[in-house]
């Protein structure tokens, strides 16, 4: 054997062969042994996991009950639970108090006037960190008002406002459980991975069936969506906490509760503050994608304006989600880094002075509000409006590059995505499980491969393997794409510190976005269909590659770099031979993150048609039908799992190899 | 010396790994390579020690001899997997939840090598906070807390939190911490180890400051044969989770019980363990220059003998019990001693 040829490559080229011949001739096959079974999975063993799955949950609606009460109930109080204070919260910032319905209701209270909001959320700036925070926050939410936004945005608000405590606190509880009780920890953990794979639309479905159409049922999910993170968070946390501080808890005589409350929490603070800017993020991000069962606001005015094709206003409404996304970040990463300082003295108004004032002034206005409409709300006649603007923008970028455009995405589309698509829609069902289960146990050992091929044999049995494919395609394309984007601007952000500044901030802020955002301009320049759906899974999948090449390229170790000088590297050797390799464990935890997030963009980008899984999902959600829903959702998460287990196989590997 | 006992263990073991428990109760007393065929760190194996009321009592050992874990069993924070602590004659290990957090809370204190401050609470309320978790009233602690405070030299930082301070200023506090309670055991896990050179001495000198006001019962952990000679009333040498030998710094100098403490002992400043009554001689005839206690360091009165003419005599208890020589004081500085 010539010495390039190891055994490991001859595995390799050998499966791809095999794979790409049964791929290419497996439709001749079918016609040459009339087995259909090749490229169909049989009707008679198909799974009816979703029929079973629809008839439970009509059951619970329906049927189900506990002595006392049915399950009905259960829902019911848990949405006048949630629906309480969200209305509380309605009223505070939109609609304002009043007493009785319709005609006769009279008003007791008017909301918070557009300028106390500012104010306060500035002050929650000030408070965090600095003026320039408050300034930043501040001008957000001005443009909020100016631009006519100011109505859907703060039903948005209402809406995080009420998921972030729920959910931050539910997962502080649960977090606080595992860390306590092992037996938790060993029941949550899969529950958690399932969450975070499974994709949104999935758990609308049979939240929508449990809870009706409208905002509970939206901040439901909302609220399942952002829990898990913070719980993972939480557990880390605390486990984090150094041995000592909790042993001299000990020694000062703590009891149990008095360790967690007093010694634990507040010393992991600073790590919970960073899952509360999660929670929050997510959130917001899926109050936006819940606007779809009935959460309204800011993604409510999106979608409506892509559906009319309003593109000005599917912009403008965009771009209010973007600044709020940017406004709620930062103010909450700020908490996160926020020093403890020392306490000022003197009477309320000097102890407390950001809240004095935003009092002041939420009283001041609202009584000046009932003098001077203005003050209330923010006046009609001078809100500014871009739509034009944008929608003209478009028009003209249409006209002038059309072709340009259309040539882009032809070349691109016959070139690379057509032949990907083709190999992978081509491999028959069977030998597609197999070659997953080689390709894993090769990888990560025998275990790997066998629970891969249960994966791939449930998602064959369920009738969605052309499907799968076409979501393995889509994301194997996007996330080629976006590493080779990526990783390069990794490498150039560690290279040059000052490129690198704005390139990974402009990444923070490209993270920060609701997924929601990214089909926006994808719409608007290419129209629906594969290639659109790609640009947005790269460009929402994007951020990973590049921050863990760079953050993988900075840490290689200094002496190493020395090394490689003195033994008289260039510079180009100095990259390709010490730091790429050093840096390769964190390239491929990049890769990881890249696919996940393509993942779950991929399932949103159903709504630029797309024809794969996340389609499936979505038909099931316009058709509440949950059993076909959570069926394919579950696809969706075991080829995620799949690639996950993967790809860290392949990094533990590369580590080990490198002794780090 | 008070010899009343206040802490003793007896044939501790601190075992780490899977089913420790049930491999002591098979194999009473396992080797060395009995725990590692089975895969088990002998974190502590068979320590015996007994503490006495008003002593420093030091435990000495390379890093990962099992010194903190040690500890560890003596204050309970680590269940030992066999054996019987007695605190004032109560078994530690029977007591229940309730009964350890009243003695914690009341008669023992710890120092952590890391200072292990609360990072959201001022220096005042990092002092106060044995107090706090006792439901003592505010007014009431944050005063005992600002004597202790004042006691380890900080005052007027008492505002500050504990990331505006630098480690010796953290170490101050955490020693504050440990002394609001008053307790009879003081734990000190290498209080210093963390600290630069300059400052750990800085911080000897305060300790033992301290000490003199203070007379606490002490625990004292460290790596540095160093340090322990200079605090030590008695010294256990740790290796591998074995006490080596319990002994004075002296004792362990002159009489190593273990190749591995002469080892350790070989490069020791002997002056600054070795006694004149340890080198006295038969009290000859003839003049003496002067008259010193036998319980002196060689190193304190070196320059005082080699600069006289003649011998000193040593005394002990006012009695006269033999003479120390020029020639012997230099034996022992050049180490022929
Ligand atoms: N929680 C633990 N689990 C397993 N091994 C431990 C644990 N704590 C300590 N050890 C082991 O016990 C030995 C003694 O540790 P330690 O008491 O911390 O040593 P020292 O304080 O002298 O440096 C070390 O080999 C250490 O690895
Ligand atoms: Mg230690």
């Amino acid at each position: 054997m010539p010495r390039w040829l190891t055994s490991g490559r001859v595995f390799w080229l050998a499966l791809f062969a095999v794979t790409w011949a049964l791929s290419t001739w497996s439709f001749q096959l079918y016609k040459a042994l009339d087995a259909r079974w090749i490229i169909r999975f049989p009707k008679k063993w198909q799974l009816e996991l979703d029929g079973a799955i629809s008839g439970f949950l009509i059951w619970l609606v329906e049927d189900a009950g506990f002595y006392l009460f049915s399950f009905k109930d259960l829902t019911r109080a848990m949405a006048a639970l949630i629906e309480a204070p969200y209305q509380f919260l309605r009223n505070l910032l939109i609609e304002g108090f009043s007493s009785g319905y319709g005609e006769t209701a009279v008003q007791l209270a008017p909301s918070l006037s557009w300028i106390a909001i500012i104010i306060c959320i500035a002050a929650i700036g000030l408070y965090a960190r600095d003026w320039a925070l408050a300034a930043l926050v501040g001008c957000c939410f001005l443009y909020l008002a100016v631009f006519g936004q100011w109505h859907s945005a703060m039903i948005t608000l209402a809406s995080v406002l009420i998921a972030v405590p729920i959910g931050a606190v539910g997962g502080l509880f649960l977090g606080i459980a595992a860390y306590r009780h092992p037996w938790v920890d060993m029941a949550l953990r899969p529950v958690l991975d399932l969450m975070q794979t499974v994709p949104v639309f999935a758990y609308l479905v049979p939240i929508l069936i449990l809870f009706g159409f409208g905002p509970v049922a939206a901040l439901v999910a909302t609220i399942i969506y952002a829990m898990p993170p913070m719980v993972r968070i939480t557990i880390v946390a605390l486990r984090n906490v150094p041995d000592e501080i909790l042993e001299a808890g000990h020694m000062a005589g703590c009891t149990q509760r008095q360790i967690m409350w007093k010694i634990l929490v507040p010393s992991a603070t600073p790590t919970l503050m960073v899952g509360v800017n999660q929670v929050i993020m997510l959130s917001l991000n899926m109050v936006i994608i819940a606007s779809m069962i009935g959460a309204g606001g800011l993604g409510f005015d999106v979608l409506a304006s892509l559906r009319r094709l309003d593109i000005g206003g599917g912009i403008e409404a965009g771009l209010a989600i973007v600044l709020m996304a940017i406004a709620l970040d930062r103010a909450s990463q700020a908490f996160s880094e926020r020093k403890y300082r020392v306490r000022k003295s003197g009477n309320l108004i000097q102890r407390y002075p950001l809240s004095s004032t935003v009092l002041f002034f939420a009283i001041a206005t609202m009584i000046l509000g009932r003098l001077i409409p203005a003050v209330q709300t923010y006046p009609e006649a001078l809100t500014l409006t871009t739509g034009p603007f944008w929608a003209g923008a478009m028009e003209w970028i249409n006209v002038n590059f059309f072709d340009t455009f259309e040539a882009i995405k032809l070349v691109i589309l016959q070139g690379l995505l057509l032949p990907v698509k083709k190999f992978f829609t081509g491999i028959p069902w069977a030998w597609g499980i197999i070659a997953t289960g080689l390709m894993a146990a090769r990888i990560g050992g025998w275990k790997l491969g066998i629970m891969a091929m249960l994966m791939m044999g449930f998602i064959a049995a369920s009738g969605l393997w052309g499907k799968a494919m076409v979501t393995i395609y889509l994301c194997g394309v996007s996330v080629l794409i976006a590493t080779i984007v990526g990783i390069p601007l990794g490498i150039w952000a560690a290279e040059r510190p000052k490129a690198g500044k704005v390139i990974l901030g402009l990444m923070d802020t490209l993270q920060t976005l609701p997924s929601f955002v990214y089909l926006i301009p994808v719409i608007m320049l290419f129209r629906v269909g594969d290639f659109s759906a790609m640009i947005a899974v790269v460009l929402y999948a994007l951020a990973p590659a590049v921050r863990y090449a760079a953050h993988g390229l900075g840490d290689v170790p200094e002496q190493m770099i020395e090394a490689g000088h003195m033994a008289g590297c260039t510079k180009r050797q100095i990259l390709w031979r010490i730091k790429l390799p050093l840096a390769t464990p964190q390239l491929l935890l990049g890769l990881n993150q890249t696919t996940m997030l393509a993942l779950s963009m991929l399932v949103i980008t159903a709504l630029v048609g797309t024809r794969d899984l996340g389609q499936e999902v979505y038909i099931a959600l316009t058709k509440a039908n949950a059993g076909k829903g959570i069926v394919a959702g579950l696809s969706v998460a075991f080829i995620a799992i799949i690639a996950d287990r993967l790809v860290n196989a392949l990094a533990r590997g590369q580590r080990k190899r490198l002794g780090i | 010396m008070n010899t009343t006992t206040i802490l003793e263990c007896r044939d501790v073991w601190k075992i780490y790994g899977a089913k420790a428990d049930s491999f002591l109760t098979h194999t009473p007393d396992p080797q060395k390579g009995d725990l590692r065929k089975h895969n088990l760190i002998g974190a502590v194996r068979r320590a015996n020690v007994q503490i006495r009321k008003g002593e420093i009592f030091v435990i000495m050992g390379l890093s990962g001899s099992g010194k903190s874990t040690l500890v560890r069993c003596l204050s309970r924070l680590v269940e030992p997997t066999a054996g019987e602590i007695f605190f004032e004659g109560k078994n530690l290990l029977s007591m229940n939840e309730a009964e350890l957090i009243h003695i914690r809370r009341t008669k023992m204190g710890m120092v952590f090598q890391q200072f292990a401050l609360l990072p959201h609470l001022t220096v005042l309320e990092n002092a106060a906070f044995p107090l706090d978790v006792q439901g003592i009233d505010k007014v009431t602690r944050e005063d005992r807390a600002m004597e202790m405070v004042e006691l380890v030299g900080l005052k007027g930082r008492e505002n500050n939190y504990p990331r505006e301070l630098s480690g010796g200023q953290q170490q101050r506090v955490g020693i504050a911490r440990s002394l609001v309670v008053e307790p009879d055991l003081w734990f000190l896990d290498e209080p210093f180890s963390a600290l630069d050179p300059l400052i750990r001495r800085e911080m000897q000198d305060e300790f033992m400051r301290l000490q003199n006001m203070l007379h606490k019962t002490i625990v004292f952990i460290t790596h540095d044969f160093d340090e322990a000679i200079r605090l030590a009333d008695r010294i256990a040498v740790m290796k591998d989770g074995e006490i080596q030998q319990v002994a004075t710094p002296e004792e362990l100098v002159l009489n190593p019980a273990t190749d591995y403490v002469a080892e350790f002992t070989r490069y020791v400043s002997r002056s600054k363990v070795i006694t004149a009554g340890s080198v006295i001689q038969p009290l000859q005839d003839g003049t003496f220059a002067g008259t010193v206690d036998h319980k002196q360091l060689i190193d304190d009165i070196a320059s005082q003998i080699e600069g006289a003419n003649a011998p000193y005599r040593v005394e002990k208890d006012g009695e006269v019990i033999g003479q120390i020589t020029r020639q012997a004081v230099i034996d022992v500085l050049v180490g022929r001693a």
